[in-house]
């Protein structure tokens, strides 16, 4: 292809060293080309963020090649512009001010500039609101703003960082339907696009290729094509279709129980991570799923059905398929025998239950023993991080820490004292075992 | 006043007491002690201060020598902020021992300085230049410590994403400065400063006023005549002069600091409005007269276009990821050996100096921080005594707020240093005399930063609480232990902790005063400074000041910092 615009080679993004070395991003190929509109798809943490950064030439990979052109990226790369998440704009300049302000510093002087804001923004829809201050927008408002302003500088290759993500339904879904018509009519010299996103939805609803990635560590897990026309009907099967095909890939496959529990910490083997989810949520889902008719279900059904966001819904079947409460293949979730118990049980034969279940857990389990074999059954808090801090970098190792206290508190396996800091084994435990 | 939540936010970060960076930063304070008294060694024996007239017609002249002084000061600040804070943001390295270093400069009484600083530079220069340079300099590292604190902190908690919006759209170093780390910083800044020339006015009337045995170092300036009417008991001139006084810090408020305050309203980051933005009558003209709209159009706007554009042009955004760069490696590591080294000379000669001093003088140094400490203890019991109520009244009360806040601002507005001979000259004759007049000097240094801060607590206790606490039906100290008590705690500690600096910082003037010809002192760390310079005992003024920073830091790191982080972690709210 002669058209190629950029070409990622064997990157990888690595933090930290030695024993303490944690692997961001890892071996990603990746080439975009004209007239493409690709989305980055993938749970939180996978890296897909990290990606973009680097392909806008804010962050060095520490390993691989990123190719612009053919030419090796050198800094930020002067012909990409992002449109972020939180919108980045000066909070103390006005509208107008700020898409200015992208062409100033190009050198372009006042009268060009000034005209050039105004029309960008009479395109956006925003004519009117050229002296407003940010503050004073919806989200929805705020976001124009953005793009105007990654417009203005006229890029080839425009990046999106989740950028309907922070506003409401509705502002989003006419954002969407907005930002397609101008790059569909070839209204914006804008030659690619690439979005990071985790709703699978959105990237169907607007992607001509979805790269679907995964994570621990963030790597590309699959590609897609999307060859549905325009304008996408979002209800038609077609659309369906594809939406589940992503959630097969996303939400995987249940695997033999070694495989899936993985090694305790400090054990050889990788640890798994647990997924940050509340009990509650879990039972929610599990209520959800035992009083529908069909015993399979369509995983991005429950999207709707339960009103959570798929990085949410992710989690929640991983945290179910992690205690043996549901099995997952094929984009589909069923409950086990023990799920369905589960679900119908009262709420102290629950927590029997996800007792039962969490003890097998290895970083539950290690926990447990360390706490057996400490004096007095309690640890403070530095301890643990401090162990943890060698499986994960610190601010996992942290939050995952906050999930075995939230978890171990639920099932009353575990005590936590937040004045000082100390883990301790619910007392009945140590009497019992 | 400044009793916003930006107080809160100071700089106690590590949970060490004490780490490298303090000691080399203690080795730095030490080396310049040292440089300053041997400067001190060839200071002439008597130095004669300049006439100061009582004449009412002489005020505007002096007024205006205090404000310029204090305006130069500002200034010196202000570049020092801007370098220091970049230097300590951008480069992980030399933050980690710049950061350190402020964080011991703030925490010395800086007053205990005066004394080598004076000496030493008016043994180079003629004593007018050297008296004026001194108190420049002081009044500098009164003000600059917490102006650095907050620049840094700003530029390092500017959110990421708006950094990468100007790295991806190639601002260039002084585009960046004024569109991005300028205004973000503004708020605080321009609170900041706010509190630095408070304390700085502080700082000024002490130095105006320093006079010990033959040595009158004064200024002429506001302090100075202060000081001269007291000294002649001239009530007419001291009623003059504190007048003066008011008014130039009343109007400054009103023309500098307000509109200031409202203008910079437009840099917060907050995506929301603020119910009751703050304004400023001043502002509010100012900004709505032609005369303004037609300078900004012809003058300010075309020449900072001008400017920014040429900028744009010389200085294209380096291209590149940021890198070491490697050819200003040597010169870094030359300048760090040459600086190594100056501070081990210093150091060496210092000890050497402190090893001659005699065992009885220790017990000396040793019995004066005691005394002093006391004083500290019990001027900051009784300003707690009468604070907390008052400050719990007016916090909670709208009403009496409106009556009681003005005048409090306006008390809390005289800088105390200056009041300090009018105190003397009335309560000298009272049993206790200087003793009694020792304290309520610190008193008077201290009380407001308790005050302040008690009342931006307790007006910040959420409604719902106070509700709560009703429904409950809590009453009397019940009320106090489960609310008002720990949602002040975090604001209290605070205050005490600017509290005790001020007050140790007070006890260099206030144990040893030379007043109506007379001299009079009182056991005292600050008084035994203020007497080895007078009597030209330098190894014994090195011991003594060195003494009374070692002391105030450790009850800094000990006591303070280990209540700031309760306060922090345990009692507050969000």
């Amino acid at each position: 292809m002669n058209d190629t615009l950029l070409q990622l080679e064997h990157i990888y993004q690595v933090y930290g060293a030695g024993r303490r070395r944690f692997t961001a991003v890892e071996d990603i190929n990746l080439s975009l080309s004209e007239g493409e509109f690709v989305a980055l798809l993938g749970p939180s943490g996978c890296g897909k963020s990290t990606l973009l950064r680097i392909i806008a030439g804010l962050q060095q990979a520490s390993q691989g090649k990123v190719l612009y052109r053919g030419q090796p990226l050198v800094g930020v790369n002067p012909h990409a512009s992002i449109v972020f998440q939180s919108f980045a704009l000066f909070p103390w300049l006005s509208v107008i001010e700020n898409v200015e302000l992208a062409l100033k510093v190009k050198g372009i002087a006042e009268q060009p500039r000034l005209q050039r804001s105004e029309e960008l923004l009479d395109r956006v829809g925003l004519d009117g609101f050229e002296s407003a201050y940010p503050r004073e927008l919806s989200g929805g408002m705020r976001q124009k703003v953005g793009f105007a302003r990654a417009m203005a500088v006229e890029p080839e290759l425009l990046c999106l960082d989740e950028p309907f993500s922070a506003l409401d339904v509705l502002s989003a879904e006419s954002l969407r339907g907005e930002l397609l018509e101008l790059w569909m009519e070839g209204k914006i010299p804008t030659k690619a696009i690439l979005m990071v996103s985790h709703n699978i939805e959105e990237a169907v609803f607007m992607a001509n290729r979805i790269v679907v990635m995964d994570k621990e560590p963030g790597r590309i897990i699959a590609e897609l094509n999307i060859q549905l026309p325009h304008p996408r009907q979002r209800k038609s099967t077609e659309f369906q279709a594809q939406v589940d095909q992503v959630y097969a890939t996303l939400a995987g496959q249940t695997r033999s129980e070694k495989e899936e529990l993985g090694a305790a910490p400090g054990e050889s083997g990788r640890t798994r991570r647990l997924p940050e989810t509340s009990i509650n949520d879990l039972a929610g889902m599990l209520e959800h799923l035992a009083e529908s008719e069909k015993p399979k279900q369509d995983i991005y059904l429950l999207e709707d059905e339960l009103g959570i966001d798929p990085d949410h819904l992710l989690s929640l079947t991983e945290t179910a398929e992690l205690l043996g409460f549901a099995a997952i293949a094929k984009g589909d979730i069923e409950l086990t025998p023990l799920g369905q118990t589960f679900a119908e049980a009262s709420i102290l034969a629950r927590k029997e239950i996800f007792a039962v279940r969490a003890r097998r857990l290895p970083m539950m389990r290690w926990l447990l023993n360390m706490l057996k074999a400490a004096e007095k059954q309690e640890l403070k808090m530095n301890v643990i991080r401090a162990a943890l801090g060698l499986e994960f970098p610190t601010d996992i190792a942290e939050s995952q820490i906050e999930t075995l206290i939230n978890w171990g508190r639920y099932a009353e396996l575990l005590e936590y004292d937040d004045n000082d800091e100390t883990i301790s084994l619910e007392p009945e435990r140590v009497r019992g075992s | 006043m400044a009793q916003t939540p930006q107080i809160f936010h100071s700089s106690q970060r590590s949970n060490q007491p004490f780490t490298w960076g303090d000691l080399i930063a203690l080795g730095v304070v030490a080396a310049v002690l040292y440089v300053g008294i041997r400067l001190a060694f060839d200071a002439p024996a008597v130095i004669e201060g300049p006439d100061i007239s009582l004449k009412p017609s002489a005020l505007p002249w002096y007024t205006l020598l205090s404000v310029g002084r204090m305006a130069a000061a500002y200034t010196l600040s202000m570049v020092f902020t801007l370098l220091y804070g970049r230097a300590a943001a951008y480069n992980r390295r030399t933050g980690q021992l710049l950061m350190p270093l402020l964080d011991v400069l703030q925490s010395v009484p800086i007053l205990s300085f005066l004394p080598v600083v004076l000496l030493g530079l008016s043994a180079i220069l003629p004593q007018g230049i050297a008296a004026e340079l001194a108190s420049i300099g002081l009044i500098f590292t009164s003000q600059a410590w917490n102006l650095t604190f907050a620049w840094y902190q700003s530029l390092t908690t500017i959110p990421k994403e708006l950094r990468e919006a100007s790295a991806i759209y190639r601002l260039n170093t002084w585009m960046k400065f004024k569109s991005l780390e300028l205004p973000f910083g503004m708020i605080s800044l321009v609170w900041n400063s706010m509190m630095s020339w408070a304390g700085g006015w502080f700082f000024l009337m002490a130095a105006e006023i320093f006079t010990v045995g033959s040595r009158d170092f004064r200024l002429p300036g506001l302090g100075a005549y202060l000081h001269e009417a007291a000294n002649q008991s001239d009530f007419r001139a001291i009623l003059w002069g504190v007048g003066v006084l008011i008014l130039t810090v009343v109007l400054l408020d009103q023309i500098v600091w307000r509109p200031l305050i409202a203008w910079s309203d437009r840099f917060k980051v907050e995506m929301t409005e603020a119910d009751e933005p703050p304004t400023s009558w001043f502002y509010n003209l100012v900004s709505n007269a032609s005369l303004t709209h037609w300078i900004n159009e012809h003058l300010t706007h075309p020449l900072a276009e001008t400017f920014d554009q040429a900028t744009v042009k010389r200085f294209p955004p380096s291209v590149g990821v940021v890198k070491n760069p490697s050819p200003k490696r040597w010169f870094t590591i030359l300048l760090g050996i040459f600086f190594t080294a100056g501070i081990l000379y210093g150091l060496y000669h210092a000890s050497a100096m402190l090893l001659a001093v005699p065992a009885q003088r220790w017990a000396q140094v040793g019995l004066g921080v005691l005394a002093t400490f006391l004083r500290v203890g019990i001027a900051l019991t009784i300003a707690l005594i009468w604070t907390v109520p008052l400050g719990v009244a007016i916090g909670t009360n709208r009403k009496l707020a409106a009556i009681l806040q003005p005048v409090v601002q306006v008390t809390a507005s005289v800088p105390a240093t200056a009041l300090f001979p009018v105190v003397l000259l009335l309560v000298l004759n009272l049993p206790g005399g200087l003793n009694l007049a020792a304290v309520l000097l610190m008193l008077m240094g201290t009380q407001w930063y308790l005050l302040f801060n008690i009342i931006a607590g307790a007006s910040a206790i959420p409604q719902d609480l106070k509700y709560t606490t009703q429904l409950m039906q809590l009453t009397g100290w019940q009320r106090w232990r489960t609310l008002i008590l720990p949602a002040i705690f975090p604001y209290l500690i605070t205050g005490a902790i600017t509290a005790s600096g001020g007050a140790w910082n007070a006890s260099i003037v206030a144990e040893y005063q030379t007043f109506g010809g007379k001299t009079l002192s009182v056991t005292g760390i600050g008084s035994l400074i203020a007497q080895a310079t007078a009597a030209g005992d330098y190894p014994l003024l090195l011991a003594s000041t060195l003494g009374m920073i070692l002391v105030v830091i450790l009850v800094n790191r000990f006591v303070w910092r280990r209540l700031y982080l309760l306060a922090e972690e345990k009692y507050r709210m969000e």
